[in-house]
């Protein structure tokens, strides 16, 4: 199979755009779809300060590397979430990245632990406060990536997820008519109210087989190990089923997605309406001043309960 | 052919010569779920794999609980509420 675009031998085939790539071109169709991205959703403007979540998995290390080599002002955070070796070494992947790659653009990584914070490691902290670790583990990455972005004073926070995540998370919102989480499901999310930071997810039109290849040829050296925790989450199997369907049918995931967005935008500007009924419903916390809809917000209430059960 | 598989890693032995797509279907493997890697290269799905050849099948699915990206309440937390 060759390169639909230099006719070299190809290294990766994209059934969904009917064409196939070399290096060169693949890595040139990644960045452009990023480039595209950025562009048509209004994410950041090339001096704008971004604040990468990476994880130390290929999206959020990718994604990192893009931005970097678009030319962008981009630093990241790591949240350590106490998760014994897997843990540690995420970390590892995510420290190795940001000296070989992150180091030569004067791009910074951030570090926040949840043990130094709660005294106690994901796991263990669930089980602290009787929740299951997944919410838990979001609750904590939502608070300290915002929490960051604003103190640092970033113009935006950037995330790694991807086509398959967005339809993922679509299709479980979809079967269980959540409608109530459909608007925030755009690639773009204003800073709608004082203490959120805009948030963008610039992978939206890269599929996750498609950062994986750009991963390894680039040699991006990234933890392939599935989290421990994550064992039987629904989110993946409602991927396993849509890259069954994909197999057979390729664009279903793009036609999926991006149609779902292309409604959305007819209907009703995303942007808008979010930020009205988020300006109606959200207020500081009493405790840590970051918006919530009660008085006190989920990780505040978290970490007390948390503190009570140890003591 | 030495095969390298993830989840749970293990390494088996699969007889050549055949093309890297037949090699995922004999594994019941989804193609857009996975990358197969001869040597340090990614190939193609109609890459021809011979005896001798050292392939990963690397899974490209990650991720449990995507970080959404505002902090909505979930379903408990509006319980608790």
């Amino acid at each position: 199979m060759n390169c639909t675009k230099c006719k070299t031998k190809a290294v990766i085939d994209l059934p969904r755009h009917n064409a196939a790539f070399c290096k060169g071109c693949f890595n040139g169709f990644v960045h452009d779809q990023v480039a595209r991205a950025i562009k048509s959703e209004k994410m950041f403007r090339r001096d704008d300060r971004i604040l990468v979540a990476v994880s130390g998995g290929k999206d959020s290390l990718a994604l990192w590397d893009i931005l970097l080599k678009l030319g962008y002002k981009a630093d990241a955070l790591y949240v350590n979430l106490g998760i014994g070796t897997y843990s540690e070494e995420s970390h590892a992947k995510v420290t190795k990245f940001a000296q070989a790659v992150a180091g030569s653009h004067q791009a910074t990584l951030h570090l926040h632990r949840v043990e130094q914070e709660a005294g106690a490691g994901i796991k263990e902290l669930a089980q602290l406060i009787h929740r299951p670790t997944c919410s838990t583990c979001g609750t904590i990455k939502r608070y300290q990536f915002n929490r960051v972005a604003i103190e640092e004073h970033y113009d935006v926070m950037a995330t790694g997820h991807n086509l398959d995540d967005e339809a993922a998370r679509l299709l479980g919102n979809v079967l269980h008519w959540q409608e109530e989480y459909l608007d925030k499901q755009s690639p773009s999310l204003p800073a709608s109210v004082e203490g959120f930071a805009k948030k963008v997810k610039p992978l939206y039109r890269l599929s996750e087989r498609e950062l994986a290849a750009y991963a390894v040829l680039n040699r991006i050296d990234y933890i392939v190990e599935e989290c421990p925790m994550a064992k039987g989450a629904k989110m993946l199997q409602y991927k396993e089923v849509l890259n069954r369907l994909e197999t057979e049918s390729p664009g279903t995931k793009q036609a999926f997605y991006w149609g779902f967005l292309e409604k959305q935008s007819k209907l009703q500007p995303a942007a808008t309406t979010m930020t009205e009924k988020d300006r109606t419903v959200l207020h500081p916390c009493v405790s840590c001043g970051q918006p919530t809809t009660a008085e006190v917000c989920s990780y505040c209430k978290m970490m007390a309960r948390a503190s009570m059960a140890k003591s | 052919m030495q095969v390298q598989l993830s989840h749970p890693a293990r390494t088996i032995e699969v007889k050549g010569p055949k093309k890297a797509k037949e090699l995922l279907r004999e594994l019941n493997l989804v193609v857009e779920a996975h990358l197969v890697i001869k040597g340090d290269d990614l190939v193609t799905e109609d890459e021809m794999l011979y005896d001798g050849d050292q392939i990963e099948i690397r899974p490209v699915i990650s991720g449990g609980s995507p970080l959404t990206p505002y902090p909505l309440p979930t379903k408990d937390e509006l319980h608790q509420m």
